[in-house]
């Protein structure tokens, strides 16, 4: 027997459920952020590339269709062997870092959560550190060991505050997150005292942690891509159950979801994710709290549409805080952590004043 | 057809026993309110039911034993109203409500048009359609407690637990939740098992009471064999009065202990009125 049928020959009105004209209009909104970032991305820099000739040598490229015209040689070598694989990347790790954010906020049921909350951070760096103090020589290899020390790293510092928070007899959000304290201080702690013993390499230690995507290189997308899929995918498909996280663990089982199973797909995708953006990237902080909250004050907090705009709209904040650290100081660079911070902060104060939705 | 059993039921929390050895059996479509006081067990017994917290003993559902069903399908079966329901910050009414919808989505799945049609016609059951946009956190207590209602009722189970539904409630509201509960009950053949603070409304609106006490069950039966004066002063520690509903129910009354009622205040002075 249904609800439905027991009032027969009364429609339903129709509820304010899922108003799709809404919806749709803030995707492509977001759509249209990215693609104008990017594009801001590909032509600025320390030569000015012409936008016709880059519209027309991207439309090349693309599967039946004939544009003519388009770069000189130069120009072009500089759009796809340094511009676009940069803009790339850094749309890559912009929506890895704010989609595992909204993640983590919903799993753990914390505003405050960002993707190192569990230790992903210690563990990238220690792994980096290690990587840099005692790696190999690597000329000539396709990656080096930075990247994958430093992945390694981020997933074993979770893997481990995972399984510490998971061995006592209350398996509760809030032992997930101090055993993540615990081993995210231990890891930093073991991180800065090999960096003491190898001070040499303090700059270059320093410059991977304040993050910085001035190697990337197509190796590096194609390094992170098969994860960043997944993780994402993973993410988005689990959607509706992050919904259902937000009333709590008894609740949630009771609706029918094995929250505990949930938890551990969410946060194992979203460390998957995160690793892939710390490899590549070093540690850009504030990007995944600060994403998933402007989007929850214009969009509402379902993660039905949270986290697809934090895809969209992670890549396009990382693309323009990446375009601001490589020209304001040109020809010399800033850490990209210190752009996000800087305008990251007041852009939130104004989206906060502005919105009536509390986050 | 019994649409909830127990049989030698007993539930451990941290090593210390709080259920003992009950044994209990709901009709299909009756309506059993659980009374006792704080910690005697019922949001347990509740818990039990909705295979929420381990147990011992043997416990059906519909004829199925909860271990022998997934979570989903054990959502279909058993809807629950707990006592002091998570507000998802931010979350519509409409959003929440179609969290009832959740053991018949696929797991990566999204809403069907039916679950949507369902979720429509139980937000316009409960009177909250015009509310569906509007944010949980906003609305007042008696409106929540519908909406929680609502989402209970989108999972379309036949069983439905209340755990003190009208807590926080004032009393017009307790009214209301309570004959919505009824209404319903009746439209939609639901078995109601209920955990009740308040004694009087207990009885108007259970067929049967179970009076829990150190978890085990004190004393069980209609309202006015269960309810009455040294039942509640034995197992509550309480001073009341009863009186007999001339609808066949009963009222309970607290009274002040060891002074007649409408004597003054203890230094003889007279109460000004």
């Amino acid at each position: 027997m249904t609800v439905t049928e027991q009032r027969p020959g009364r429609a339903p009105p129709a509820p304010d459920l899922r108003p799709p004209g809404l919806r749709a209009g803030l995707l492509l909104a977001a759509c249209a952020c990215l693609a104008g970032a990017a594009l801001l991305g590909v032509l600025v820099g320390p030569v000015r590339l012409d936008p016709a000739g880059v519209l027309a040598e991207l439309a090349g490229r693309l599967p039946l269709v004939e544009v003519r015209g388009g770069l000189p040689e130069r120009d072009a070598a500089i759009l796809w062997q340094l511009r676009l694989p940069r803009v790339v990347l850094g749309a890559l790790v912009g929506a890895m870092l704010a989609m595992a954010g909204a993640a983590y906020q919903g799993v753990f049921r914390n505003p405050l959560a960002d993707p190192y909350l569990l230790g992903a951070a210690g563990g990238a760096g220690l792994g980096a550190t290690l990587a840099i103090a005692y790696g190999p020589d690597t000329t000539g290899w396709p990656v080096g060991p930075l990247p994958l020390a430093a992945f390694v790293g981020a997933v074993a510092g979770v893997a481990a505050a995972y399984t510490l928070g998971r061995s006592g007899g209350a398996r509760t959000t809030t032992t997930l997150v101090l055993a993540g304290v615990a081993v995210a201080s231990f890891l930093t702690a073991v991180q800065t005292y090999v960096q003491q013993l190898e001070d040499d390499t303090l700059r270059e230690v320093y410059g991977w942690i304040l993050g910085r995507l001035s190697l990337a290189g197509w190796s590096d997308v194609l390094l992170i891509l098969p994860y960043a899929l997944l993780s994402a995918a993973v993410m988005v498909a689990c959607r509706r159950l992050l919904d259902v996280l937000a009333v709590g663990d008894d609740e949630a089982q009771s609706l029918g979801v094995r929250a505990a199973r949930v938890r551990l797909v969410v946060v194992a995708a979203a460390t998957l994710g995160t690793a892939a953006a710390v490899a590549v990237s070093g540690l850009i902080g504030f990007v995944g709290i600060i994403v998933p909250h402007t989007v929850r004050l214009i969009a509402g907090s379902s993660y039905r549409l949270v986290l697809p705009l934090c895809l969209l709209l992670g890549a396009a904040f990382m693309i323009l805080a990446d375009l601001i650290a490589r020209t304001v100081m040109a020809p010399g660079e800033l850490p990209i952590g210190v752009v996000t911070a800087f305008f990251g902060a007041p852009f939130f104060a104004v989206v906060l004043r502005t919105t009536r939705r509390a986050p | 057809m019994t649409a909830i059993e127990l049989r030698g039921v007993s539930v451990d929390l941290d090593g210390r026993p709080v259920l003992h050895d009950l044994t209990l059996s709901v009709p299909s479509g009756a309506r059993l309110g659980l009374i006792g006081p704080n910690g005697s067990g019922k949001t347990t017994l509740l818990r039990a039911v909705a295979g929420l917290v381990g147990h011992r003993g043997d416990i059906r559902i519909g004829g199925a034993a909860p271990a022998s069903l997934t979570r989903r399908e054990l959502a279909r079966r058993i809807a629950v109203v707990p006592q002091n329901p998570v507000v998802p910050p931010g979350a519509t009414v409409g959003d929440y409500v179609l969290m009832g919808r959740t053991p018949y989505i696929p797991y990566l799945g999204t809403e069907s048009r039916r679950d949507l049609s369902i979720v429509a016609s139980v937000l316009d059951q409960l009177d909250l359609a015009a509310l569906a946009g509007r944010r949980l956190d906003s609305l007042s207590g008696g409106e929540r407690q519908r909406a929680v209602l609502a989402r209970a009722l989108a999972q379309q189970a036949p069983v439905l637990l209340l755990d003190e539904p009208t807590t926080g409630l004032d009393v017009g509201h307790q009214q209301q939740v309570l004959e919505l509960v009824d209404e319903l009950r009746a439209a939609l053949d639901l078995t109601v098992l209920s955990a009740m603070h308040d004694l009087t409304l207990a009885g108007q609106f259970a067929d049967e009471l179970v009076l829990l006490d150190g978890g085990r069950v004190a004393a069980a039966g209609p309202a006015r064999a269960v309810l009455t004066e040294g039942v509640i002063s034995r197992h509550y520690h309480a001073s009341v009065r009863v009186l007999e509903d001339p609808d066949g129910g009963v009222v309970v009354i607290p009274v002040r202990p060891s002074r007649p009622a409408g004597a003054g205040a203890p230094d003889g002075r007279k109460v000004a009125t």
